[in-house]
């Protein structure tokens, strides 16, 4: 009698990982770093992993560390019952874990160019793991800027990094809506950061993640500037569920954003960014 | 700066675009290139208004005061933008703080001798009320994306 090969595991059955650390990042905000599961994980920045709080549920989260770090590191805003259940976890818990999925940034294409990054809020967690490997590769690259807004000081994401980071040969910029007394940078929305920047339009690359609000206003500033709508890419944020392309929950106009995204580059989703409900 | 300089300086200015050939002379006679360094004051909130400011470089922090918690920077301008319409609208006095983030300059207006200039001559004025408004306009919709929230 012939044994019979093992099945391949049924796409949405999460391994477990266990928590390393967890960092408090603003008020309501976390950082989680995972112990993986299993070692030779691959990774790239601007993918995803579903974290699932046992017994609560899942929420598709972005990797947002060092995709060449064995650790899994994600950002997690808590705004809901899976993500404040994500929030208690304390390191030694378990949590369940799939992935990564989706699409990525396009930063070999962007090699040799400019790179404007450009996010808002927690949007700078998806874009974290391109900062790093922009910064590890340095000479492939032109002249790299960081364009970051936030609603107010206490709200500004990794900004203990950000000096390692302009040593590095990133120029970061950094905005908030609600000045406070404390703060010295500038004030206003991160599109008046672009005025601040010399860009070559015919050389740069636009990386951008944030409310989509504010990606359509960034997307004006690059139009004006005379970046072609093929060299600037959004993260978009949809209500995932399978993460396998089963239940259409993300669906966009007719991609999902689970598969075809969560990166997409503008000139092939321009037409539904102008669709109130796409 | 040279009255040439001054000139082309002016011309060269966002502010300035559009404005016919005589008025952009008249207006280059009638202002001097300004230089403050980093925390200087252009403004202070509840002063008259007596200038005009035009900014070629550096950034321009537009505050008020929470009496014991300090200062607070409501917006950031720079090179290319203007500070103040205080000096247009009675009773002349300014809104808010204006104060240098870093080194700035730029050119700066008697605002007596320019409210006088644009009652004598209305296409001037018209010229400058329409640029001002969309000074205005732009200021009012970074306020309305600011009130939005977004990134809650």
């Amino acid at each position: 009698m012939k044994a019979e090969a093992n099945p391949a595991p049924a796409p949405q059955v999460p391994a477990v990982a266990r928590v390393r650390a967890v960092r408090r990042d603003t008020a309501d905000t976390f950082t989680l770093t995972l112990d993986p599961p299993s070692p030779n994980r691959d990774v790239r920045p601007g993918q995803f992993n579903m974290l699932y709080a046992f017994g609560v549920g899942e929420a598709a989260i972005s990797v947002s560390g060092d995709v060449d770090d064995p650790a899994i590191v994600h950002t997690v805003r808590a705004v809901g019952s899976v993500t404040r259940a994500l929030q208690r976890l304390r390191p030694g818990d378990a949590v369940g874990l799939r992935g990564p999925y989706g699409s990525a940034w396009p930063l070999d294409e962007a090699a040799g160019k400019d790179v404007v990054v450009v996010a808002g809020g927690i949007g700078l967690a998806p874009l974290r793991p391109a900062v790093y490997h922009l910064l590890r590769h340095r000479d492939r690259y032109g002249r790299l800027a960081l364009l970051y807004g936030a609603r107010c000081p206490g709200d500004v994401l990794y900004g203990d990094e950000f000096d390692d980071w302009r040593r590095r040969g990133l120029d970061v910029l950094a905005t908030v809506d609600r000045g406070d007394p404390t703060w010295r940078g500038p004030v206003g929305l991160v599109t008046a950061l672009f005025s601040r920047l010399d860009l070559a339009p015919d050389a740069t690359f636009g990386l951008v993640c944030g409310p989509e609000v504010m990606m359509r206003f960034v997307q004006r500033e690059f139009e004006k500037r005379g970046v072609p709508d093929d060299r600037v890419y959004f993260t978009l944020e949809r209500n995932m569920h399978c993460a396998v392309g089963f239940c259409g929950h993300c669906q966009f106009g007719p991609a999902f954003v689970c598969m075809d995204g969560p990166v997409f580059r503008y000139d092939r989703i321009r037409h539904f960014f102008s669709i109130r409900e796409a | 700066m040279t009255d040439t300089e001054i000139l082309a300086a002016l011309a060269g200015h966002p502010f300035a675009q559009g404005l016919a050939e005589p008025h952009r002379e008249l207006l280059a006679a009638g202002c001097k290139p300004f230089r403050h360094a980093a925390g200087e004051m252009l403004a202070r909130e509840g002063e008259v208004a007596g200038a005009f400011y035009l900014i070629r470089s550096g950034h321009v922090a537009l505050g008020t005061h929470l009496g014991e918690r300090g200062a607070v920077p409501i917006q950031t301008v720079g090179a290319g933008e203007v500070v103040g319409w205080s000096w247009l609208l009675p009773p002349y006095r300014w809104q808010f703080d204006a104060r240098a983030e870093d080194a700035v300059e730029g050119l700066a207006f008697n605002a007596a001798w320019l409210r006088g200039e644009c009652e004598r001559d209305r296409d001037l004025g018209y010229h400058l009320v329409k640029q001002l408004l969309a000074v205005a306009a732009a200021r009012v919709a970074s306020a309305r994306l600011r009130g939005l929230d977004i990134y809650q």
